[in-house]
C-alpha cells in the first residue's frame, strides 16, 4: 500500500533535519520582540565586545549592544527578504511561465526569447547595477532579489503547462466555456504547483544567502537595522578580539539557508514522480 | 551542423542588442549618475561646471541619441573610454577577463573531477549511511555563505597558520621570481579561492549526476548489461554515466553567465583582479562606458558558450541532430 505523503516525508530524516530548522527558525522570528533580552538598538559603551556570559548570552557587539537581541531581530529582516523576494519571483515566474506554456505558438516564442535575453544577463552584475543605482534599502533589495530571479521559475511553469494543457480535463473545462483565465489559474496552476514549490523553497535558501553577501559589502540592508549579513559584516573587523560577532551571525545564515535547501531537497524527491520509493535495479 | 551554427549564430544576436538596450536604460533611467557621485558634495562645483562636464561626455542628449551613438562605436568594435582613467574600456576588460577565466575554469574542473564521482556513487549507494553522508557534505558546501567560510579559511591558513596568502593573484616581488617561482606563486593564490568556490558547486552537480543516474539504471539495457554479467562497477561507469551525464551539460549552459561574468562578492573578499571586481568598481564609480562593455563582452562570451553546450549535447547524444 502506498504511505501516505506525511508518512514519506517523515521518513526522509534529512528532510525533517530542514523542516525543523526553517521552522525553528520562523517561531523565534516571529517571537522576536518577546524573546529578546534586551532593546536590539540600545547602546551601552561600557559593556562593548564583551564575551558570551550569563547576562548576554551571545555576548556583545562594538557598541555594547546585546548580540542575542540583535540576531533575532536580525533574523525577522533576513526571513522577510527571502520570503518577499521569492513572493515577487513567484508571481512574475507563474504568470509569464503560464502565458508562455498555455497558448504557445509565436506567444511562446516571443516570450521564451524574451526569457533568453534575460537570462543571459549574468544575475549577479544585473543586482548589482540595481542595487547601486536605485539605493540600498530593505524594500529595494527585495524587489531587485525578486525582480531578478524569476526566469527559472517562468522556465519551470512554461514546461509544465505545454504538457498539461493537453489533458482531457482542460479540454473539458474549454468545451464548457470557461475563459483562458480560469483554465490556466484554476484548472491547470494546481496541477502544475510541485516543482514549483520546491523550487521557491530552494529560491528563499538562495535570496538570503545573496542579502548577506550583498551586506558584505556593503549594499544589503543598513545598518542600525540589524540584519545577519550586516551584523555579520561589522564583526568581521573585530574577528581577533571578538570571535563571536563573526561565529553567530555565519552560522545563522549557514543553519537557515541548510533548513530551506534540504527541505527543499526532500519536497524534490517526494513530488517527482519519476523517483518513486523502491530500490533500483542494478 | 554549419547552418546551424550559422543559423545560431544570427539568433543571438538581437539578444545580444535587447541585453545593451537593458543595461543601457538601467543605466540612464535611475536617479543619480556620474556627475552627481563627483561632484554633488563638494560646494566649489558650479552647476555650469557640472553641465559643461555633461556635455563633455555627452551625457546632456537625450538617450535614445547616447543609446544610438554608443551603439554606432559599438559596431566599429569602439568601447569608448573609461570615466574613471580615460583609459580603453577593451584594455581594462582584457587585462581583468583571463583573472576570472582562470578562476572559475580551475574551479569548475574541481567540480566535475569530484562531483560526478561522487554522484554516481550516492546513486550506487542509494539510500545507504554512503548517500546520507555525500548529500550532508554537499549541502553543507552549497549552504555555507562563501564569504564567510572564505573569511574563516584566510584567518586560519593565511593568518594563523601563515601557509597561504590571503589576497590577490600575486605576491608583491612576483618580478623577482624564477619562472618556477612564477608559477609556485599563482598556485599558491590560487588554491583558496578555487576550492572554497568549488566546495560551494559541488551540490548541484552531484545532485543532478546522483538522480540522472537513479533514472538511467531503471533502463532494460542497464538490467540487460548486468544480465549478461558485467560487473557493476563498469556497468555504472561505462554504460550509465554516459546517459545520465548529458542533462549536466546544459547545467553548465545555464551557468556559464556566472563563471564569466565572475562573481563580485566572491572577487572583492579576495582581491582578485577580475571581471566581477571590475563590474563592481565601475558600477559603484558610475562608469558608464566600463558597465556596458562589461555587460557586452560577458553576455556576447555567454552567448557563445551556450551554442557550444548545444554542439557539445548533439555530440554526445546521436539521437539529437543540429
Amino acid at each position: 500500500m502506498k504511505r501516505s505523503f506525511w508518512g514519506r516525508f517523515l521518513r526522509k530524516r534529512l528532510a525533517v533535519v530542514g523542516a525543523v530548522l526553517v521552522m525553528a527558525l520562523i517561531l523565534l522570528s516571529l517571537a522576536a520582540p518577546w524573546l529578546s533580552p534586551y532593546d536590539p538598538q540600545i547602546q551601552d559603551l561600557n559593556m562593548k565586545l564583551q564575551p558570551p556570559s550569563a547576562s548576554h548570552w551571545l555576548g556583545t557587539d562594538e557598541y555594547g549592544r546585546d548580540v542575542l537581541s540583535r540576531m533575532l531581530h536580525g533574523g525577522r529582516i533576513s526571513l522577510s527578504v527571502g520570503l518577499v523576494a521569492v513572493g515577487i519571483a513567484l508571481v512574475i515566474g507563474v504568470c509569464v511561465g503560464a502565458v508562455a506554456g498555455y497558448f504557445g505558438g509565436w506567444v511562446d516564442q516571443v516570450i521564451m526569447r524574451l526569457v533568453d535575453i534575460v537570462l543571459c544577463i549574468p544575475t549577479l552584475f544585473l543586482i548589482l547595477m540595481l542595487i547601486v543605482f536605485l539605493g540600498p534599502n530593505l524594500v529595494n533589495i527585495m524587489v531587485i532579489i525578486g525582480l531578478t530571479g524569476w526566469t527559472e521559475l517562468s522556465r519551470l511553469v512554461r514546461a509544465e503547462f505545454l504538457t498539461l494543457r493537453h489533458r482531457d480535463y482542460v479540454a473539458a473545462a474549454t468545451a464548457l466555456g470557461a475563459s483562458h483565465r480560469r483554465i490556466i489559474f484554476l484548472h491547470i496552476l494546481p496541477n502544475a504547483l510541485a516543482p514549483v514549490f520546491v523550487s521557491a523553497t530552494f529560491g528563499i535558501a538562495g535570496a538570503i544567502l545573496l542579502e548577506s553577501g550583498l551586506s558584505f559589502l556593503g549594499l544589503g540592508v543598513q545598518p542600525p537595522v540589524p540584519s545577519w549579513g550586516n551584523i555579520l559584516t561589522s564583526g568581521k573587523d573585530y574577528i581577533t578580539q571578538a570571535w563571536w560577532l563573526t561565529l553567530v551571525p555565519g552560522l545563522a545564515i549557514f543553519l537557515t539557508v541548510l533548513g530551506y535547501n534540504l527541505l527543499g531537497d526532500g519536497l524534490r524527491d517526494l513530488l517527482d514522480p519519476r523517483l518513486s520509493e523502491g530500490e533500483p535495479h542494478a | 551542423m554549419l547552418r546551424f551554427l550559422i543559423r545560431r549564430l544570427l539568433l543571438s544576436l538581437p539578444i545580444l542588442v535587447g541585453i545593451t538596450i537593458i543595461t543601457f536604460g538601467i543605466i540612464h533611467l535611475t536617479p543619480g549618475g556620474f556627475t552627481s557621485v563627483h561632484m554633488d558634495m563638494n560646494p566649489n562645483v558650479s552647476p555650469d561646471s557640472v553641465a559643461r562636464l555633461q556635455a563633455l561626455y555627452g551625457l546632456d542628449q537625450p538617450v535614445p541619441i547616447q543609446y544610438a551613438k554608443w551603439f554606432g562605436r559599438l559596431l566599429r568594435l569602439d568601447f569608448g573610454r573609461s570615466f574613471l582613467d580615460q583609459r580603453p574600456v577593451m584594455e581594462k576588460i582584457t587585462e581583468r577577463l583571463p583573472a576570472t577565466l582562470l578562476l572559475s575554469g580551475l574551479s569548475l574542473l574541481l567540480i566535475f573531477g569530484l562531483a560526478i564521482p561522487l554522484g554516481v556513487y550516492a546513486a550506487m549507494h542509494h539510500n545507504q549511511r554512503a548517500d546520507r553522508l555525500i548529500t550532508v557534505a554537499t549541502f553543507v558546501g552549497y549552504s555555507l555563505p562563501t564569504f564567510w567560510l572564505a573569511l574563516l579559511c584566510m584567518l586560519l591558513f593565511g593568518v594563523v597558520l601563515g601557509w597561504l596568502p590571503v589576497s590577490g593573484i600575486r605576491s608583491v616581488n612576483h618580478d623577482l621570481l624564477t619562472p618556477w617561482g612564477k608559477f609556485a606563486d599563482y598556485a599558491a593564490h590560487l588554491i583558496l579561492p578555487v576550492f572554497i568556490s568549488a566546495f560551494g558547486g559541488l551540490a548541484s552537480i552531484s545532485r543532478y549526476t546522483r538522480a540522472n543516474m537513479l533514472e538511467v539504471i531503471r533502463q532494460d539495457y542497464i538490467r540487460t548489461a548486468r544480465a549478461k554479467g558485467l560487473p557493476r562497477t563498469r556497468v555504472y561507469y561505462l554504460h550509465a554515466l554516459r546517459n545520465a551525464l548529458l542533462p549536466v551539460i546544459t547545467i553548465i549552459g545555464l551557468a556559464l553567465p556566472g563563471l564569466i561574468g565572475g562573481s563580485f562578492i566572491f572577487e572583492t573578499i579576495f582581491s582578485w583582479p577580475g571581471m566581477g571586481r571590475l563590474a563592481y568598481e565601475s558600477a559603484m564609480n558610475f562608469d558608464y562606458p566600463t558597465i556596458m562593455g562589461v555587460a557586452v563582452i560577458g553576455a556576447g562570451l555567454t552567448l557563445l558558450g551556450n551554442i557550444l553546450a548545444d554542439v557539445l549535447y548533439a555530440a554526445a547524444d546521436p539521437r539529437i541532430r543540429v
